[in-house]
């Protein structure tokens, strides 16, 4: 049984740009402005970083193939660097690639820096890059856009706990409205603006039963993160985040293929998340997990996580979504930045953007936001689509 | 005996009105209003898919491994390079020992594909020949041209056994008559006068063809139960029969009012209407117009009792909705430039290398079976999908184009450019195993619930324009009738 990497790793700086639609700025210097962040937080000199990680997803409308242009925009001086890329856990991608090559004693210090460029298309929403599922599947996919495949999710959902259209629509509109409100108090998010449940439930419909309210915002940005050896953390910081656990599962194809699976849960997510409770050593998450960013690409995602996650039980997030348990102030509090929805979702840059929020939570400098005395901070990243997807989950501490 | 042994046909699911089309352009062209409605296809389909749709009537219930032969009619085949017979083949899930050609360019090209079939099962040198004529043809918009025609197919099975309406002899003439022409830079047909048509090619050749039949097998009208032609006018439709002496109950229903002039599949959709209604020991006479004419006598056998379930002509008949809009039928047929916004233009280059290599799960919708555990798959897999099997390269090929499937969700997504927003797709579990996500179509969002059936429909998923390429693939349909 591998040991995993409780605590041998911890993260002394981080950085993150403003999400939005970010005209001004191309990739390239939105890597800059998150990564100057970072590594004035850490206090330490570009020269002490001994390998880097960068993220992007799109690489067509971004900053192109290859960690080469991370290497070349930081002037990063011949060190090892490489690209990850699993969809919209990119960004997670690229933290685990940093914290795992300083766990294997490969490295002391790492960088990993994830960005995203989604508003050069000319149209809204995600880039329409048919082959992303493979030129043979592309063929064979339906015509469909991310909203449509999650919205899916909601149609199964409804259909199988017996909601109408009507009660599941106002559950989900309860997610968004929590997300607004957080997302209203912090400057660096995309969308900031509190919502009402009868504005989210009578938006324009943008995939049936999904409204324009329930999906997230598109957005540009990046974040990055300084990980460093845990035993030599405190030399750079007396507040350095421990990681307690970074787990990733990947679709085995029985989803797609074979006809148990009910689309109205990620299976990922489950076994995800089993292994990172178990190398963080939870026994309750529900208990024992502070607050959490969880991949709400769209609400009915972020209701069926917290199924998966363990801590509302099956068919019955809507009785904690209706009680407030993942409210600013609720007991389990959920994107309290804004998430995906509000924060924004620039593909590369979102995993590292949620760390970026439980690092900002557990050090006590979140602001009007912050939580308080969080003790563990879990992130859910999600790349694909339902049938077909990676979920990372993340467990950080003090 | 040489014959039919079974039939098909396919109307698309809409109709359009023709005083829908005189209220969107009449005021080009004040005298153009004709009656009834016709047979419009989906934006998804063309003549090749039609034709698809027919054969998979035709051949519901029957081994397609006996085939050997496919023969395509059609004067508006997709390509003109690349045998169109050749697609249907693949999409069939045929064998690849099979004799494909397409008949072309003329309207009578689908009775002469019929006797050329008849003639390769007479002969010896084929067992089982499927024929199938589609067609969807272009009059320019506000002419009459555009409220004649309509889009339809037809497929009829040619063999030596069990036979439900035997061929007993054939007639054919050929004339260089240019009364509709298409040349191969015309998206349009171009016609000459209507008068001239009339009197001089379509009121003569099917009536010289018939009476010429009858010459030649010693038929009076009395011997006949049916007489099949098409219908170009309806008051010379009714005339060509009276002056060959046919009573009215013996000329079998134009269904010009009801679908159009379906082009080369018009005869022989009239003949599969004829034969649902047909008795044993029932002579009909077919014949079809077209720079000439063929006329087919053919007799029906006891065994047309024991025709299996099909849609035919019937089922798709009584099965319609009414497309409402004018504007969506030219935008349909890519008569309308539209606005596809930026995210319609995003059409990736398509690979020949990859429709080739992958054409039984891409065109056939063939996935695999595994033997050990007997859980079908699609795509085809190499290693089994089954978590508690997990057995490598130990698969049968397995069709899920004839297979029945049950809506598992389903989404109608309007950010996804579609002809036909919103964009409806959804997830289809296989009757017996399998699921796959479809496009669906020929239905409305509001119409949808989890749980119901669909049956899969072969249509066009994307034309690239880039290369001129039309890539085809399956969707799924609600149960159609």
């Amino acid at each position: 049984m591998a040991e995993g990497i409780k605590d041998k790793v911890a993260i002394i700086g981080m950085g993150c740009t403003k999400f939005g639609e970010r005209w001004d700025k191309s990739a390239n210097k939105l890597m800059v402005e998150a990564f100057l962040e970072a590594i004035e937080d850490a206090g330490i000199e570009k020269k002490a970083i001994q390998a880097a990680w960068s993220g992007t997803c799109y690489e067509e409308t971004s900053v192109g193939k290859s960690a080469i242009p991370l290497s070349i925009t930081l002037k990063l001086p011949f060190i090892p660097a490489t690209r990850v890329e699993n969809f919209c856990a990119t960004g997670s991608e690229a933290l685990r690639g940093a914290c795992y090559g300083v766990a294997s004693g490969a490295f002391d210090i790492a960088l990993a820096v994830g960005v995203e460029k989604l508003k050069d298309t000319g149209y809204g929403g995600l880039p329409q890059t048919d082959s992303q599922v493979g030129t043979s599947y592309r063929f064979a996919f339906p015509n469909y856009t991310p909203p449509g495949m999650f919205a899916m999710m909601g149609t199964r959902y409804f259909a199988q706990y017996g909601l109408t259209p009507q009660e599941g629509k106002h559950v989900l509109a309860r997610i968004t409205v929590k997300s607004h409100h957080n997302g209203a108090l912090n400057p660096k998010a995309h969308l900031r603006r509190e919502v009402t449940i009868e504005e989210v439930v009578n938006a324009p419909i943008v995939a049936w039963p999904l409204g324009l309210f329930d999906c997230c915002g598109v957005s540009d940005g990046a974040a990055a993160a300084i990980v460093c050896r845990a035993d030599i953390a405190k030399k750079f910081r007396p507040d350095p985040i421990y990681v307690k656990s970074l787990q990733i599962a990947a679709s085995s194809g029985e989803e797609m293929m074979c006809c148990e699976w009910d689309y109205a849960h990620v299976e990922t997510t489950v076994h995800a998340a089993k292994r990172a409770y178990k190398e963080a050593g939870i026994k309750d998450p529900r208990k024992e997990i502070s607050m959490m960013e969880v991949h709400d690409c769209f609400s009915i995602t972020e209701l069926t996580i917290y199924e998966d996650l363990g801590i509302s039980p099956r068919g019955k997030a809507k009785e904690d979504i209706e009680a407030g348990f993942f409210d600013l102030d609720g007991k389990l509090p959920c994107q309290p930045d804004g998430g995906l929805k509000c924060f924004g979702h620039p593909i590369g840059a979102s995993g590292l953007r949620m760390m970026y929020e439980m690092y900002k939570q557990l050090q006590g400098k979140a602001g009007p936001r912050q939580i308080k005395n969080p003790k563990f901070g879990l992130t859910h990243n999600m790349g694909g689509i339902p049938p077909m997807n990676v979920v990372s989950v993340s467990i950080v501490g003090l | 005996m040489v014959g039919i042994t079974a039939y098909g046909a396919y109307v698309p699911l809409y109709r359009i009105q023709r005083m829908t089309i005189y209220q969107a352009l009449g005021w080009l062209n004040p005298a153009s209003l004709l009656p009834g409605e016709k047979a419009v296809a989906n934006y998804d389909e063309d003549s090749l898919t039609m034709a698809v749709a027919a054969a998979v009537d035709c051949l519901n219930g029957l081994e397609r491994d006996k085939l050997d032969g496919l023969f395509f009619a059609s004067t508006t085949t997709p390509y003109k390079e690349r045998q169109n017979a050749g697609i249907i083949a693949t999409a069939l899930d045929l064998r690849p020992e099979v004799r494909t050609s397409d008949f072309a360019t003329s309207l009578k090209s689908g009775t002469g594909a019929l006797i050329s079939a008849y003639d390769a099962v007479s002969s010896g040198s084929a067992k089982n020949v499927l024929v199938c004529a589609s067609d969807c043809r272009l009059g320019k918009p506000g002419g009459y041209q555009e409220e004649i025609y309509g889009d339809g197919a037809a497929a009829l099975l040619l063999g030596d056994k069990d036979v439900i309406a035997s061929i007993e002899g054939t007639y054919s003439l050929s004339y260089d008559f240019s009364d509709n022409w298409r040349s191969d830079e015309d998206k349009f047909n171009r016609t000459w006068e209507d008068r001239w048509i009339r009197d001089e090619g379509y009121g003569k050749f099917i009536a010289e063809a018939i009476s010429g039949l009858m010459k030649k097998y010693a038929l009076k009208p009395q011997d006949i139960a049916k007489v099949v032609y098409p219908c170009l006018y309806i008051g010379a439709h009714a005339g060509i029969g009276k002056n060959l002496g046919f009573e009215r109950n013996q000329i079998q229903d134009h269904l010009f009012t009801a679908i159009g002039n379906t082009g080369t599949a018009y005869p022989l959709m009239i003949l599969v209407a004829a034969l649902e209604e047909a008795k044993a020991g029932d002579k009909i006479i077919v014949a079809s117009y077209g720079n000439g004419s063929d006329a087919m006598l053919l007799e029906v056998t006891k065994n047309i009792k024991k025709v299996k379930d099909r849609r035919g002509m019937k089922k798709h008949l009584d099965s319609k909705k009414d497309l409402g809009l004018y504007e969506k039928y030219v935008t349909f047929r890519e008569v309308l430039p539209i606005d596809t916004g930026g995210r319609g233009e995003e059409v990736g280059p398509t690979q020949m290398t990859i429709l080739w290599r992958e054409r039984k799960w891409l065109l056939g919708l063939c996935g695999s079976k595994c033997k050990r555990c007997g859980t079908p798959q699609y795509p085809p897999q190499e290693i089994c999908a089954n978590p508690k099997c997990g057995a490598v390269n130990e698969m049968d090929d397995y069709r899920f184009s004839d297979k029945k499937g049950h809506l598992f969700t389903y989404t109608g997504d309007i950010l996804a450019f579609s002809p036909g927003p919103p964009a409806i797709y959804g997830m289809v579990d296989f009757e017996g195993g399998g699921r796959w996500m479809f496009d669906l179509n020929d239905c409305e969002l509001d119409s949808l619930k989890v749980g119901m059936p669909v049956e899969m429909s072969f249509r066009r998923k994307f034309h690239d324009l880039a290369r001129h390429l039309y890539v085809y693939f399956w969707k799924a349909t609600p149960i159609r009738a």
